[in-house]
């Protein structure tokens, strides 16, 4: 998939960092690093961040200031991550969040 | 969690507000630390591309995210001075011992007691009510800004813009900029909110704009597909018949609230105040708020325009430097006087009426300290 990214702007410049790749749901994408995930999301045509536990409704980006979590993802094996406010990093492991999310409790 | 932090001034946000506060106590000497919860400092100015109204002294005629470098520059001269966390979430003030906590990215957590606070957390955005707002497409104009604006991403490829204020109406011109199609801008009012130049420059493209319409439900199954419109009456009742519009993205510009969590926390005394849009704390002309060691700057005081914001900040900085015993008393009275001045000049409009009215309910002259 290639980002779909502005190339020709009236006013702005876009300068973006260094390009790296990462997993949604398995899928290798393209993204900036040290760009939100989710905006390197969107512009991977990811639309569907994460579905609710009860009613099992979609959920994406919406507020893109860490407040509403809506964004909500697993990330690295971390629920509940805010996406548009978590920069990217090279080979991150992004999933779909499927209900509250479970916590990875370390074997003590 | 690691030990206590100190400070002796903390800003809490990195917009106009809060960029103009910690600049201010820099120069007069305080030590600040500043934490944003974004990842680059600014806040919504460096979404901003359009040209600033207001007046010279808040650069009228500068694009909005010019106007963030130049604040940045600013603060690049007090690195010794201002310290920044950036992505870096203040989460609770803990009114026991003044405690503030904070949380850099998800989980790293840290404790700081400052002398002093600037609470400069800026404002939330505002949703409507309607049958499936929560569907992916649905964003808050400041989200669309920042996909398309900061990052370069179009939010989608036809656009139903929700408001006729200024946001509204400049964000469906720069998504027209960014390539984006407007399938039309739906305002509940009789009349457009925004700045006739914003509203002119959008009809000029050739853009609907249904006034007395609303939203009245969203299309689409797992993502959105469109939406249902209606006129409404005098009373916001639905009339007429529903009109169905083919969108990708719905994006809500129905207005702002003060974002005052944490000033609720502290226990800052708070009123009610439609025409800041919300609740705000009650405050002195140097921008404290009843507890004795809380400022508060920006829309986190009443949602008004970041000139506006740049100035409060100001005004909070002298004040938090004043309250400290740094610089001296005749170059805090001369900077006051000269933003006060200048916020007078900025509130002199017609929008600046209905600022100055709910200002008057909710300032003191100063505190009893």
């Amino acid at each position: 998939m290639i980002m779909d990214l502005i190339e020709k702007h009236p006013i702005l410049e876009f300068k973006h960092g260094k390009k790296v790749k990462f997993t949604f749901d398995g899928n290798e994408m393209e993204g900036y690093e040290g760009e939100p995930i989710a905006a390197a999301l969107h512009a991977n045509g990811v639309r569907i961040y994460r579905v609710t536990p009860v009613k099992e409704q979609t959920r994406g980006f919406f507020c893109a200031i860490g407040k509403c979590s809506s964004c909500f993802m697993v990330v690295d094996g971390v629920p509940n991550v805010r996406t548009c406010v978590t920069p990217l990093k090279t080979g991150m492991r992004v999933e779909t969040q499927r209900g509250k999310g479970v916590i990875a409790m370390d074997a003590e | 969690m690691k030990g206590l932090r100190q400070t002796e001034v903390l800003v809490i946000g990195g917009g106009p507000a809060g960029l103009s506060a910690s600049l201010e106590a820099a120069s007069l000497g305080c030590q600040v630390t500043l934490v944003d919860s974004d990842l680059a400092l600014g806040g919504q100015l460096i979404k901003q591309t359009h040209k600033f109204f207001g007046s010279k002294d808040e650069r009228a005629g500068t694009r909005g995210f010019k106007i963030s470098e130049i604040l940045l520059e600013e603060l690049d001269g007090y690195k010794d001075r201002v310290k920044v966390h950036m992505n870096c979430t203040a989460t609770g003030f803990y009114r026991e011992d003044g405690v503030v906590s904070c949380v850099i990215g998800e989980d790293e957590y840290f404790r700081i007691k400052p002398g002093k606070i600037v609470m400069a957390t800026g404002a939330q955005e505002r949703l409507l009510p309607f049958p499936n707002n929560h569907l992916p497409g649905v964003y808050g104009a400041g989200a669309v800004q920042t996909l398309m604006n900061v990052y370069g991403v179009a939010p989608g490829k036809r656009v139903l813009m929700v408001g006729a204020g200024n946001i509204g109406l400049i964000v469906s011109y720069q998504l027209m900029q960014a390539g984006v199609e407007i399938a039309g801008i739906v305002e509940a009012m009789d009349r457009v909110g925004g700045y006739w130049v914003h509203a002119a420059k959008v009809r000029r493209m050739g853009v609907p704009i249904y006034l007395r319409h609303t939203i009245k439900e969203a299309l689409g199954d797992r993502v959105i597909a469109g939406a249902m419109i209606q006129e409404i009456d005098d009373k916001f009742q639905p009339v007429g018949k529903e009109i169905q519009v083919d969108a990708d993205i719905i994006c809500m510009a129905v207005g702002l609230t003060p974002t005052c969590e944490l000033l609720w926390q502290a226990g800052c005394e708070m009123v009610f105040v439609p025409q800041l849009c919300g609740h705000v704390a009650q405050r002195d002309l140097f921008m404290r708020t009843s507890h004795p060691d809380i400022w508060v700057a920006g829309d986190a005081a009443g949602i008004e325009e970041a000139s506006a914001a740049m100035v409060e900040g100001r005004i909070a900085g002298v004040g938090v430097a004043r309250s400290l015993g740094k610089g001296d008393s005749s170059e805090h009275s001369k900077r006051l006087e000269e933003y006060r001045r200048r916020l007078a000049d900025l509130r002199g409009g017609e929008v600046g009426q209905k600022i100055c009215q709910g200002l008057e309910c909710c300032t003191v002259n100063e505190w009893g300290v």
